[in-house]
């Protein structure tokens, strides 16, 4: 909970902060009228900083704005801005510039460079917000941005493969963003980013992503809240990066035959709690990541749970409900550093005389089958045969190949009220 | 034939076996949809039921009604008709039967909670399943004569495909485990008309995600059209093959 | 109108029917005795299709029986033990072989009638005492009035009411110039009906010949006596 206040109280500072930055108008700043058949590059040309410019309804091909002064660019009744397929829309090279309002469309597909809807470059404190950004190769690309807030966007794309589309926000060499309220689908990745730190991604919902809900890598001290990633196609990948920080998220339905709710691949420090994983295919991928803590989560009718690979050491998985998996924990070795505390398992044929709640043997969550597929993957033929339940059964009385010590030793008898 | 099916349908339907066999499954899977709330959780449910019991009551019914019935088919044998349209008739009434009670059963609770592809799936597996194996119990019946030998063959065939094949399955698995098995593990599963219906089932249960994970191959080819075409043919050789080798052995047998 | 042609059977390496060659016509009533395993069940499959010898032939009415199921619409059979789909009634089974036969009028209803079998038409097969079975086998066998009747130690189950109820009805229909094929070991039950003998013993026909004869050779009267002193015979 304590990490819940400063995140909510860090995000408010910021907040705050970019609303005086935003909304109070210095005194000398004028306002500017776009209507349709005008260039919106030429008003910006005649603006200085802290000038609103205000965009008529209408459609706009400007080949390429480039916004280098700290203005509010606001679109009155939802102008269009097309890309054509051949240009980056929008790039922003000043700081506390806003952009609101806008339909962005058709930013051009290039293989060389990554044309974007809207291009933050090396500015701080920029707002993007309210806009509809349809169809484009990438949608927000922020490169070496600071600050910036982009919220209540709609981004999509109709993205087909994974080379010909780009990602919904792509951030990249940024940090303390705030990414909040976005609806993000159709693109490569929902969100990407690659070291990116200090932000906040927060009630976004990705979906429907070719690649990935949510990619990061090398990007450290993050914090995702009550986000949603559903039914992309690999589900949420995040890499190489600390301190990381998932609370109340969703992962739904990333069911695929590569698909996982989310893949930690070399994350250390980090902290997953109260997040929900429903029927994904695997909830949780761990591979090479140490001293995370994963709590109070909700994990329900996935193919696996947790696949918990040996290249992990001292994580700790507590508290968890696990309800109607396939399986609920998949290893590849023998080696077991890894702690399981306290979870409840829907699996758990235990009994519990002191009436203490908490089961009186230990429960293994490790299934025998799910060990002979890790090592052999075709016997996944076998899945829900008699002979797997008969060899189940004799593991359960008798345990002699899942690893001795990967164990609960405090199983609960009831599911927790998460 | 008509007629002998009409008067094995009218003998077989009052049979006391048959109608428990009906009540029994209309009982477990009524009573498995309403405590499971998600009725694709029922079908896992079910799943074991049409893998195990149906088989089992299916050859076990079908040869011990066959020995039972050895003198009236012997006088049968003795009026103006082809053997062969005589026990394809007998073969034919069996299945009806079966397929009767497995369709009110299984197929009413499956329309009423859960009309989709998976519950016609899981009907069409059950009907498939019954028909190899009351052809299983025919061709039983036919090459052995003593009775108390044809129902333990039936038996053992059950047995065998129930869980014998699967260990074996696994025994090879391991000892091959360093060779890509994929192709050899689909042929596998086409020698075992459990297995074959059980895959199916599982990938129309959504399973398939989970052996792709594992085994691409598999699901490409049985999520494929051409694998269900694949899936469905070798069914039907399965109801095929025992009862044609039955029916051919019975032409020539001395009663 | 039997025509059985150097017939042989083998059981494995049991040698069952061991050239058998018998002719048997209308208006006969043929006794086919012989101890237990002497082979007559056996003959008698062969003739009814239900056993295919290795070799020989049968012919029935002038045509030769094998692959062949339509000579059986001339033959009356009864099986020496009846057992029924336990849930048919007695009319299901008999509306069965009527289908079966295709023949649903010209039907000879005596023997049913005589038996009392209509006011048990309703009852299933499986409450049915082993008696009862065998009328209705016995019923099945003369319904659709074949030429042939070959009936398989038929007084065995009858209770003596019935036993000769049958037995009058064999006569009538002997009368009528039919072929009648009895398997017995019971012989005084047979005494009156039987004309022609055929003996077999360990799969080979020992004696075939008609009971005027026979009684003449041996100069005894009763049937019974006249096969003891064959079957002594045969022994020396």
């Amino acid at each position: 909970m304590e990490n819940n206040c400063t995140i909510m109280f860090k995000f408010l500072i910021i907040t705050i902060g970019y609303m005086l930055l935003l909304n109070c108008p210095s005194a000398y700043a004028r306002t500017f009228t776009v209507q349709p058949g005008q260039s919106i590059k030429a008003i910006i040309e005649q603006a200085h900083d802290g000038d609103l410019i205000r965009v008529l309804a209408g459609t706009y091909k400007e080949k390429g704005i480039v916004i280098d002064k700290s203005i509010v660019l606001m679109g009155i009744g939802n102008p269009v801005l097309d890309g054509e397929k051949k240009y980056e829309v929008i790039s922003i090279t000043a700081h506390n510039v806003v952009i609101e309002g806008f339909t962005i469309i058709n930013s051009g597909y290039s293989s060389m460079n990554e044309l974007a809807a809207i291009r933050i470059i090396n500015a701080s404190g920029v707002g993007i917000r309210n806009n509809k950004l349809l169809n484009n190769f990438f949608g927000i690309y922020c490169q070496h941005a600071s600050k910036a807030y982009i919220a209540n966007n709609t981004i999509s794309s109709n993205g087909i493969s994974e080379l010909e589309s780009g990602n919904g926000i792509h951030g990249w060499k940024s940090d303390s963003l705030v990414i909040y309220n976005n609806n993000i689908s159709g693109h490569r990745d929902g969100i990407y980013f690659e070291f990116v730190t200090h932000t906040l991604i927060m009630k976004n919902n990705s979906h429907k992503n070719i690649r990935y809900g949510l990619h990061f890598m090398f990007s450290n001290d993050d914090t995702y809240l009550d986000n949603i990633f559903n039914n992309n196609g690999s589900g949420v990948a995040v890499m190489h990066s600390r301190r990381v920080i998932m609370l109340n998220n969703e992962f739904r339905e990333n069911w695929g035959s590569a698909s996982f709710g989310i893949l930690l691949k070399d994350i250390s420090d980090s902290h997953a709690e109260g997040n929900l994983y429903y029927k994904n295919t695997v909830a949780i991928y761990m591979e090479g990541s140490s001293r995370t803590l994963i709590r109070r989560n909700r994990f329900s009718n996935n193919g696996y749970a947790i696949r918990i690979q040996a290249s992990c050491d001292d994580n700790t998985i507590e508290k968890n409900n696990f309800s109607g998996n396939s399986f609920d924990i998949a290893t590849n070795g023998s080696l077991v550093l890894n702690t399981f505390n306290g979870n409840f398992w829907d699996k758990y044929e235990g009994y519990d005389l002191n009436r203490n709640k908490i089961g009186d043997v230990p429960y293994r969550p490790l299934s025998v089958y799910a060990m002979i597929v890790e090592r052999n993957a075709t016997a996944m033929m076998l899945f829900r045969s008699p002979v797997v339940g008969l060899l189940e059964k004799a593991e359960k009385v008798m345990p002699g190949l899942t690893p001795e010590n990967l164990k609960d030793e405090y199983p609960l008898m009831k599911p927790l009220p998460l | 034939m008509k007629k002998i099916i009409k008067y094995i349908l009218i003998d077989i339907l009052k049979n006391r076996i048959i109608i428990a066999y009906t009540a029994l499954l209309f009982i477990v899977s009524l009573s498995l949809f309403m405590l499971e709330d998600n009725p694709s959780k029922a079908v896992l449910g079910l799943l074991n039921i049409t893998l195990i019991i149906v088989p089992l009551i299916s050859i076990i019914f079908c040869t011990i009604y066959l020995y039972n019935s050895s003198e009236f088919i012997e006088l049968l044998v003795a009026q103006p008709i082809k053997r062969t349209k005589l026990l394809f008739g007998i073969y034919l009434g069996l299945i009806g039967s079966l397929l009767l009670a497995t369709t009110v059963g299984l197929g009413i609770p499956v329309l009423l909670y859960d009309p989709g592809p998976t519950g016609m799936t899981l009907l069409m597996t059950a009907g498939a399943l019954s028909i190899v194996f009351a052809s299983l119990a025919l061709l039983s019946a036919v090459i052995t004569r003593d009775k108390a030998k044809g129902i333990g063959l039936a038996l053992l065939l059950w047995f065998y495909f129930s869980f014998i094949y699967d260990g074996l399955v696994l025994l090879i698995l391991f000892q091959f485990a360093d060779y890509p098995m994929e192709t050899a593990m689909i042929a596998l599963s086409a020698l075992n008309p459990i297995d074959l219906g059980r895959i199916l089932l599982l990938l129309q249960l959504d399973i398939s995600a989970m052996m792709g994970f594992t085994g691409a191959l598999f699901r490409d080819f049985f999520g494929s059209n051409l694998g269900l075409l694949f899936a469905s043919l070798v069914m039907v050789v399965w109801m095929v093959i025992p009862s044609f080798i039955a029916i051919r052995k019975f032409k020539n047998k001395d009663l | 109108m039997i025509i059985a042609t150097n017939v042989n059977k083998q059981f494995g390496k049991l040698r069952v029917l061991n050239d058998i060659s018998v002719n048997c016509n209308k208006s006969q009533t043929i006794a086919l005795i012989g101890p237990n395993g002497s082979g007559k069940t056996t003959f008698i499959k062969c003739l009814l299709g239900m056993v295919i010898p290795d070799s020989g032939f049968i012919t029935v009415n002038e045509k030769n029986i094998a692959r062949d199921c339509q000579y059986r619409e001339h033959i009356g059979y009864m099986p020496q033990i009846s057992r029924f789909p336990d849930n048919m009634t007695i009319e299901q089974v008999i509306d069965m072989v009527k289908d079966i036969r295709g023949k649903k009028s010209g039907l000879d209803m005596e023997l049913v009638e005589a038996f009392g079998l209509p006011a048990l038409y309703k009852k299933k097969m499986r409450t049915l005492s082993g008696g009862t079975r065998q009328k209705v086998s016995a019923c099945l066998a003369f319904i659709f009035d074949p030429a042939i009747l070959i009936l398989d130690e038929p007084t065995a189950g009858l209770d003596p009411i019935s036993s000769e109820v049958l037995k009058e009805k064999i006569m009538k229909e002997k009368s009528r110039g039919k072929l009648t094929l009895v398997t017995s070991h019971v012989l005084s039950d047979l005494d009156d009906l039987v004309t022609e003998i055929i003996y077999l013993q360990d799969g080979s026909l020992k004696l075939h010949s008609s009971v005027a004869n026979l009684r003449k050779d041996t100069g005894e009267e009763k049937l019974n006596k006249v096969i003891a002193k064959i079957m002594r015979e045969q022994v020396k």
